[in-house]
């Protein structure tokens, strides 16, 4: 039983290489589907924006009030907005971020894909003449990449937002000092490194979800199930890429 | 061979459109095809028939380069299917329809959206104006231009078939490859949508292929019926010639 699922996950892992090392062959290739990559940003991107933003603030808040009795006891109350900048901004955020979008565009691009693959659409796409792979799965991989780090900015500012509310919920810091803490105790090492990482995230999440929709077999029922190991397997992914993106900040000295 | 060259050489009237050569395709041990034969002549409507999970959609689909086949030749238009590069298989597939047994209406797509799509990749120059009045086209030869807004989810059965085919002739194609076009279907329906297919058929000089268990449907549109019966062609014949064989793989199918 062991050997045979250890076997089944050493294909899937090369299957997942074979495609990625496809999406980068077909991302060169001329005839670049410009206008559909804009509609996925809009869809993954835009659509998600409203929850990202959310969660970021509540993520700010409720770091902020949980932090706030450890710092007391210590005597370092003033520390509270550079400590929270810092964590918000290189991890909780980032990863978070990348959670939601893990489950939000993973399912829906493993649903959809899935979904055509069943219904033949993906076949009636390569019948007429368009190149599904470069029409469905590049477009979506792309979009990915380029919106969870956009998303992620965006979270980073709102939960710094739900963190000035959490430190005046029982002090009192005014909204310029507050700023001026939080920028003070961030460095190009902590911003860089925690935006670069989202690119990787995004990518994975991306191609992941398109590998589970598109090669989605057994009917409706593969569809449920693409549409749950995309958001599995991402966010397990993720994961693994956050402690990898420590390990390499760490070795290079960025921290 | 290309395709004028091919034109030319068979030339007339029983032009073939497609022909298969000792075709064999399996898929692990069960062999779907064994060495398949079938020529399509122009203006001609085949229809192949055969149990369900004899290899019958494998075949259409080894036809339009969905899936390869295993060893023998298929010839599309005087072009061999398997040699051919990504741009040339996808001229080739522009000249040929296929209405796919679940219609694969693309489901985040209007019906507006889901006829232009196949004209936008293969008719990039064409007006705005071009592409609607053949949109409109399109849905009135298959009676249902007040669709042209509305989803695919807001449709019966009977329209998204017809709407499905309605995009498989958008390009004016020269083959139409109909995967069950009936199954599941009224016997209403089912007439109206075999009525469509003739007359598109003879309207655009389509020449097709049909896969199919439904009986009206067959005498319908046949001209030539072929049974697939363990991946090869068991018998070929007219409406009338294979009614009254006397082999029971062939009775059956007219006893339903």
């Amino acid at each position: 039983m062991k050997i045979k699922a250890t076997r089944q996950f050493l294909i899937e892992t090369g299957d997942i290489t074979r495609f990625s090392g496809r999406f980068f062959v077909e991302l060169f290739l001329k005839g670049g589907e410009y206008a559909e990559t804009l509609r996925q940003c809009f869809f993954l991107g835009y659509k998600s924006i409203g929850l990202v933003v959310t969660t970021g603030f509540i993520i700010g808040l409720v770091i902020t009030i949980q932090s706030r009795p450890t710092l007391v006891t210590f005597g370092a109350e003033a520390w509270l907005p550079g400590m929270i900048a810092v964590s918000l901004v290189r991890e909780i955020v980032p990863v978070v971020t990348a959670l939601i979008c893990a489950g939000k565009i993973g399912s829906g691009i493993g649903a959809e894909l899935g979904s055509m693959k069943v219904t033949e659409q993906i076949d009636a796409m390569d019948v007429s003449g368009t190149n599904p792979f470069k029409y469905l799965v590049v477009t979506r991989v792309v979009a990915a990449t380029l919106m969870v780090p956009l998303l992620v900015v965006f979270a980073d500012v709102v939960a710094l937002y739900g963190g000035y509310l959490g430190v005046n919920l029982r002090g009192d810091v005014s909204w310029n000092l507050y700023w001026a803490q939080v920028l003070d105790s961030l460095a190009f090492g902590d911003i860089i490194p925690s935006l670069a990482k989202t690119f990787f995230f995004g990518f994975a999440i991306g191609l992941i979800s398109c590998y589970k929709g598109y090669t989605t077999r057994h009917g409706t029922e593969g569809v449920g199930r693409s549409a749950n190991a995309s958001v599995v397997i991402s966010s397990i992914l993720v994961f693994i890429l956050d402690l990898l993106a420590v390990q390499l900040t760490d070795l290079l000295q960025l921290t | 061979m290309s395709a004028e060259a091919y034109t030319n050489d068979t030339g007339g009237q029983m032009e073939p459109v497609i022909r298969l050569t000792n075709v064999c395709k399996s898929f692990g041990t069960n062999h779907v095809l064994r060495e398949f034969n079938l020529t399509l002549n122009r203006g001609e409507n085949v229809v192949v028939l055969g149990r369900s999970g004899s290899g019958k959609s494998v075949l259409i689909k080894c036809i339009v380069g969905l899936i390869t086949y295993d060893s023998g030749t298929i010839q599309v238009l005087g072009q061999d299917i398997q040699s051919m590069r990504p741009l040339e298989l996808d001229e080739v597939r522009s000249r040929i329809g296929f209405l796919f047994q679940s219609n694969a209406l693309y489901d985040s797509m209007t019906v507006r959206e889901n006829l232009e799509f196949p004209l936008r990749r293969h008719r990039r120059r064409m007006s705005g104006q071009e592409v609607n009045r053949l949109v409109m086209e399109a849905l009135t030869n298959v009676g249902l231009p007040h669709t042209v807004d509305m989803m695919p989810s807001e449709l019966s059965g009977g329209m998204r078939k017809r709407i499905a085919l309605a995009r498989s002739v958008i390009l004016n194609p020269e083959i139409i490859l109909y995967d069950e076009p009936t199954t599941g279907l009224d016997p209403i329906t089912g007439r109206e949508i075999s009525g469509l297919m003739n007359e598109l058929g003879k309207k655009y000089n389509i020449s097709s292929i049909i896969i199919s268990h439904d009986m009206n449907c067959v005498k319908a549109v046949a001209d030539r019926i072929i049974v697939l019966v363990d991946g090869k062609c068991f018998e070929e014949g007219t409406y009338d010639e294979l009614k009254n064989s006397q082999h029971d793989n062939i009775r059956k199918f007219f006893e339903l």
